[in-house]
Parts: C-alpha cells; sequence; structure tokens
C-alpha cells in the first residue's frame, strides 16, 4: 500500500518538474509577449505602458490595438513577413531537393558506412553554427575564393558581388539546415518496404511513376517532418541574413531584432513576434502530428 | 548490360555523396586553411603562420567570454539532462495521461521554434519576474541559464526518448514483478541501458548551449557576454583572420569527440556482436542437448 502511493508520487513528481519548467519558460513567456503587444510604448524602463490602471476603487484595462494596426498600415511589415515566408520555402525546397537524394544514398550503402556518413551529415552542425556562417562570409567574398576560382577557370570575367545578396542567405540557409532535412528522411527511407516498389515495377510502372506514387508517398513522414524543421526556424531566422544578407534583405526576424534593440519598441516587436507564431501555427501542428505519426507506427 | 546498369547508378551514388560532402565541407578546410594563413587580409595568402592562434589567445575579452560560456553551457547541460530526461521518462513510459498533447506540444515545439520569438519572450518575462517578484533583478548569467535550459530540455527529450521506446520494457516489466521499487529499477535497469543516450543529450545540450547567440543576446545583461555575442559583435563589422582560429579550434575540439565517439561505438558494437554469437551458440547447443 505504502510503496503503491510511493510509485504514484513519483511518478507525479517525475512529470511535474518538467511540466512545471516548460510552463513557466515556455508557454507563460508567450502570454506575456501577447500582452505587451497591446500596450503602448513609454520613455521609461520597462518601455511600455501599464494595462491596468487603478483609479481609487476601479480598475481600467488599456487595450492599444495600434500595434497590430501599424504591421498592416505599414508596407515594410508585410514585405518583409511576406519575404520571410518565400525565403523560407524556396529554402526548405532546395534543402529537400539536395537532402532527398543524399539520404536515399546513405540509407542504401553498407551497414558499416552508412553510419560513418551519417555522421559526417552531422558532424558539422556539432561545430558553431556563427563560425560556419562567418565561414561563407570569408568565401563569398568579392575577392574571395569562391571568385577566384570562377575566375581561375574563366567562368566569369569579372567577379560576383554574392556577400550581402539573397543568393548569399540562400546558401547560408541551405548550408546550416541541411542536417535537419536529411536526418528525418534517412529515417523514413530506412523503413521503407522495397518490395513494394519491386512489386510497382514489376507491374510496369517506369521508373518517375514508381517515385510519385509509391516511394514519395511511403516516405511523406519524413519529407514533412525534415521541411518544418527547416521551414519553421527559417521563417524568423535572425543571424544568417544579418551576416550574409544585404540591408535591403529585411527578414522577419531582422526586423524583430531592429525593433527591439534598435527602437526600443518593445510593444511593436511583440507584435511582430505574435503575428509570427500566428503564422507559424499552422507548420508547427503539422510538425507535431508527423512527430506523432511517427510515434504510433514505432509502437505497432 | 546489367553490369553497366549498376556501374552507372554507383556513378550517380558517388557524385550525390561527393557534390553534398563538398558543399558540406569546403568551407570549413578553406576556414582552417586560412586561419594559417599570415596576411592580415583574410582573401590574400601570406604564407603560413600560426600569429591569428597568439593574437586568440591574447584578446582578453574573447577568453573571458570563453570561461563565461563554457560555465554556462555546463550548467545548462547538466540541468538540461535532468529535466529532459524526466520528461523522456513521463513520454514514453506513463501511457496516456490527461495534458499529455499539450506536454509533448511543449516538449517539441522549442526544436523549431525561431530563436528571436523564444528569446524575445524569455527577456519580457524576466521583466515581468523582475516587477512582481523582485527577482531577478539584473540579467546576467542565471537568466541565460535558464534560457538555454528550457532549449536544450527539448533536445535531451528527444533524444532520451528515442531511446527508451527502442529498447525491452520486458527488462523493467521483469524487475519490477520480482517486487523491485520503481526507483530502484530505473536506478539498476533503466538507467544503465539509457546512459548513452543520456550521454549524447548532454553533448548536444552543451553544444546547443555554447552556440546560442540570439536567445542569449535578449536575455543577458550589459556584465555578461557570450563568445557567439562577442564574435558575432565583431564579425558583424567585417571578417577578421582571428575567427578563423577560434572554429579551427572548435572543429579540432568537435573532430576528436566524434572520432573516440566513434570508437566507442564500433568497441559496443562489436561486443554485442559477439555475445549475440555467443548466445545463439549457446541456444543451438541446448537444443541439441534437449534432442533424444
Amino acid at each position: 500500500m505504502f510503496s503503491k502511493l510511493l510509485h504514484k508520487q513519483g511518478r507525479w513528481l517525475v512529470l511535474a518538474v518538467p511540466y512545471v519548467w516548460l510552463l513557466l519558460f515556455f508557454l507563460v513567456p508567450f502570454l506575456i509577449v501577447f500582452k505587451i503587444s497591446l500596450s503602448s510604448p513609454e520613455l521609461a524602463m520597462p518601455p511600455y505602458s501599464n494595462m491596468f490602471l487603478h483609479d481609487g476603487s476601479t480598475v481600467q484595462i488599456v487595450l492599444n490595438f495600434e500595434n497590430y494596426l501599424a504591421l498592416f498600415r505599414d508596407s515594410l511589415y508585410l514585405n518583409s513577413y511576406l519575404q520571410s515566408l518565400e525565403m523560407a520555402a524556396i529554402s526548405t525546397l532546395i534543402c529537400l531537393v539536395i537532402g532527398y537524394p543524399l539520404a536515399w544514398v546513405i540509407a542504401h550503402s553498407e551497414p558499416k558506412l552508412r553510419n560513418i556518413l551519417l555522421m559526417l551529415v552531422v558532424l558539422p552542425s556539432w561545430t558553431s553554427s556563427l563560425l560556419r556562417i562567418y565561414a561563407w562570409m570569408n568565401i563569398l567574398n568579392t575577392n574571395g575564393p569562391f571568385n577566384d576560382v570562377l575566375l581561375a577557370l574563366g567562368i566569369i570575367s569579372e567577379p560576383l558581388e554574392l556577400l550581402h545578396t539573397n543568393t548569399a542567405v540562400y546558401i547560408g540557409i541551405v548550408y546550416n539546415y541541411l542536417p535537419f532535412m536529411v536526418l528525418p528522411l534517412y529515417s523514413a527511407i530506412m523503413k521503407l518496404d522495397h518490395t513494394l516498389i519491386e512489386a510497382a515495377a514489376d507491374l510496369g510502372a517506369r521508373p518517375l511513376k514508381v517515385i510519385t506514387s509509391v516511394v514519395l508517398p511511403l516516405t511523406k513522414s519524413g519529407i514533412i517532418a525534415g521541411s518544418m524543421l527547416v521551414f519553421i526556424p527559417a521563417v524568423g531566422e535572425f543571424m544568417i541574413p544579418e551576416l550574409l544578407g544585404g540591408p535591403d534583405n529585411l527578414l522577419i526576424g531582422r526586423v524583430l531584432w531592429q525593433e527591439f534593440f534598435n527602437n526600443r519598441d518593445w510593444p511593436l516587436a511583440s507584435a511582430v513576434a505574435t503575428t509570427m507564431l500566428l503564422l507559424l501555427v499552422l507548420p508547427m501542428l503539422l510538425f507535431q502530428r508527423s512527430q506523432n505519426e511517427e510515434l504510433r507506427a514505432e509502437k505497432k | 548490360m546489367k553490369r553497366m546498369h549498376i556501374k552507372k547508378l554507383s556513378w550517380l551514388r558517388l557524385s550525390v555523396l561527393a557534390g553534398s560532402f563538398a558543399f558540406l565541407y569546403l568551407p570549413i578546410v578553406i576556414l582552417v586553411i586560412y586561419s594559417f594563413n599570415d596576411s592580415r587580409l583574410v582573401t590574400v595568402w601570406g604564407g603560413w603562420s600560426v600569429r591569428w592562434y597568439g593574437e586568440l589567445f591574447h584578446d582578453s575579452m574573447i577568453m573571458q567570454s570563453v570561461g563565461l560560456s563554457l560555465f554556462i553551457a555546463v550548467c545548462a547541460a547538466s540541468a538540461a539532462v535532468m529535466l529532459g530526461t524526466a520528461s523522456a521518462f513521463a513520454l514514453a513510459r506513463f501511457g496516456r495521461f490527461s495534458g499529455l498533447n499539450g506536454f509533448a506540444f511543449m516538449n517539441s515545439a522549442p526544436l523549431v521554434m525561431p530563436e528571436v520569438i523564444t528569446g524575445l519572450s524569455l527577456l519580457l518575462l524576466f521583466v515581468a519576474m523582475g516587477e512582481v517578484f523582485g527577482w531577478p533583478q539584473n540579467r546576467g548569467t542565471s537568466t541565460i541559464w535558464i534560457a538555454h535550459v528550457t532549449l536544450c530540455t527539448a533536445y535531451v527529450t528527444v533524444v532520451v526518448c528515442a531511446r527508451l521506446r527502442e529498447f525491452d520494457k520486458t527488462l523493467e516489466e521483469a524487475a519490477m514483478d520480482l517486487g523491485a521499487r520503481p526507483l530502484k529499477v530505473f536506478f539498476v535497469i533503466t538507467l544503465p541501458l539509457i546512459t548513452p543516450a543520456i550521454a549524447a543529450g548532454w553533448l548536444l545540450a552543451f553544444t546547443l548551449s555554447l552556440d546560442d547567440l540570439v536567445i542569449a543576446s535578449f536575455v543577458s545583461g550589459p556584465n555578461a557576454s557570450t563568445l557567439p555575442m562577442v564574435v558575432f559583435g565583431s564579425v558583424r563589422q567585417g571578417v577578421n583572420p582571428k575567427f578563423n582560429a577560434l572554429a579551427t579550434i572548435f572543429i579540432a575540439i568537435v573532430s576528436l569527440a566524434a572520432f573516440f565517439a566513434g570508437l566507442l561505438v564500433a568497441s559496443r558494437d562489436r561486443r554485442d556482436a559477439q555475445v549475440r554469437a555467443a548466445m545463439k551458440k549457446r541456444e543451438a547447443e541446448a537444443r541439441q542437448a534437449a534432442q533424444p
């Protein structure tokens, strides 16, 4: 009896500690962001107005929707949301196009080689991502190695302006997030039943048909998980556009940073964050569902 | 004809591997080579030299931030491993409970959440806490630690949870049936089996914390600058060969760690194979003995 009670209490404790931690430091902060996005900026510390006004016996709640209206009124914000979504989507697609063949080849190598190759894919992400993006700043420089090679080969006659362009941002995002695409794809391809491919081929399906109607649908969970692991963080990426992009490249992560650090407009930064979060709710639920499906498939 | 087909395929495979790994590793190789470049201009080769390593070690601001970053990373990884293991255990072993979906979501959302959102929201929480509870008055090491623990816990949970689902639950059940208390089962059976995953989770958390720029920039105060914050502040102004040297040191440490981890895994696999072979042999012997 006593041990059972202890067991139950222990269970409760194991769950409660991380639960409370995540509630306090992950969920509650978003509520605060939302609250502050409805206040107005003030020259004070902290630089936002108090939402609750005490007036003797009554408490007034003042909500300020101005920050959200500003997001729609000023085309800068709308453009940067669109640009962020576009760049994240294209980067995800490039990662998929590079990552799928790579994951496929690794999954079809000998078991011993497979582990080494997989480790080689992951290894770069164990070193600092800041320093790896810094490496690309060196390479893409107007008189850096990339232009030197192209000039030496005679492909171009004048050095290309690559650093501080959108091309550089694409290269940076794809480079940084490629491993996150390859890993879920790899585990989906490993689970693929190869007799189905043979069956489709035996029944006369052409290679392209086999790919589109057998291989891709069966590895769908990996494609979704990988794409979301790239797309969602890429939408809010700050460091890569800041270091590799031009001054006109205003991705939403950068806008939020500038509103917060340069303009010290915390309420507006909060509104930017809330809107970004709303945009990302759907992809995040998609990611969560693909994770759950993975678990259910494993349990069978 | 058939052989040609295979040859063509393997040529295609080889080019996929060569292309992908060239993309992943050429920047790193170039960085390492240029770290030994004597010239101040990053793009001009001035002969081999280690002067940038010397300058790096004499830069007191960088060295101080390395100390702070390592301290925060060790503390954050250690706490994240405890929280993450508890989370993983609840997710993998407790079956369905009310609030499971919310709990699972809070455990996986930090993996993809854009850093600027996490950073801003945690900062606003700390400011609000400071106003209501009087703590934290000053942001710095402790607030970065909390932020990193929150971020890293999600990663540890994924790694440990995968391992918990992988291994045979019957071992735990057998121990339970034999009358072992849950806590004893955990420490004697479960913990040794998931130790490799916990170690991997710790290392992952450690590198994540060491690498984080955005979240730390939001939640830090004026007196605490982590290594990525210092590097970012000066890289923003332009390239400096010092950071090639810093990156090379990073790469060397990670490569060495990966090499030893690989050796460890290989020796464990060999041992597992030996055990399996011995068990098979014993089984065969037993079957033979049972036959009349």
